[in-house]
């Protein structure tokens, strides 16, 4: 079960663990604005080989 | 939709996932660095003013009163400790006992607007509802500050100077065609 975190969180685990941020929103939303240092995977594209593009060792942060 | 985001990537094996709910709404709301073809356009928790005089529940009418006209301002926002915004105190609208606490004068639940509202959409609002001014506040209730009618208006012809449009006293109204 993933863990709801807020903003402190997210920035403490973005400065200390480099998490990756990732929104999943379709990508005009996340062309016209996103968190600076997000990447894109849209829910609707998510699976194995789009998921590739993030280091497994690291924490995921979705939004 | 992050949810459902997050238990997919739980199904492919990652381990260390979480959930940002709140997301950009709040992110922004609290100022923190966008990116993005909008990022640019200024929102209302960029010209927000954040020189509010703040007081708790518990302080005194009469010592708020002073400390709201040494810097020659009409209103008190009352706060938490942690800045959630709680009520306002206006200083003109007080009537005799100063012994009274924030808490008794107060006008519970203020309008408040986020931070992340561009200004041409707050502009709409204020003057659909003839208001000069507004707290901007962030989306767990906090205080930014103050935004006003007046900065938000030259804000926006600032913008259509730079952007060689005629800024919007500047138009002419009654001219012949």
């Amino acid at each position: 079960m993933p863990t709801s975190i807020a903003r402190e969180e997210v920035q403490r685990l973005m400065r200390e663990e480099a998490a990756q941020l990732v929104e999943v929103l379709p990508t005009q939303e996340y062309q016209d604005e996103h968190i600076e240092g997000s990447i894109n995977l849209p829910l609707k594209r998510l699976d194995r080989e789009t998921a590739g593009r993030l280091d497994d060792n690291r924490p995921v942060i979705v939004y | 939709m992050s949810p459902r985001a997050a238990a997919r990537l739980e199904s492919l094996g990652f381990t260390k996932v979480f959930d940002y709910v709140e997301g950009k709404a709040d992110w922004f709301a609290a100022g923190l660095p966008r990116e993005g073809r909008l990022a640019s356009v200024p929102r209302t928790g960029d010209i927000a003013r954040r020189d509010d005089v703040t007081c708790r529940l518990t302080d005194r009418i009469s010592d708020v009163v002073n400390r709201v006209r040494e810097v020659g301002k009409e209103t008190c926002i009352v706060t938490t400790a942690g800045n959630v915004v709680l009520g306002r105190v206006r200083i003109d609208r007080l009537e005799g006992d100063t012994q009274a606490l924030a808490e008794d004068v107060m006008e519970s639940g203020p309008t408040t607007t986020r931070a992340d509202i561009t200004l041409e959409s707050i502009l709409e609002r204020l003057s659909a509802r003839d208001v000069d001014t507004i707290l901007v506040g962030t989306s767990d209730g906090r205080l930014v500050g103050t935004l006003y009618r007046s900065d938000v208006e030259s804000s926006l012809n600032e913008g259509k100077l730079e952007a060689g449009q005629p800024a919007e006293d500047e138009v002419c109204c009654c001219c012949e065609p």
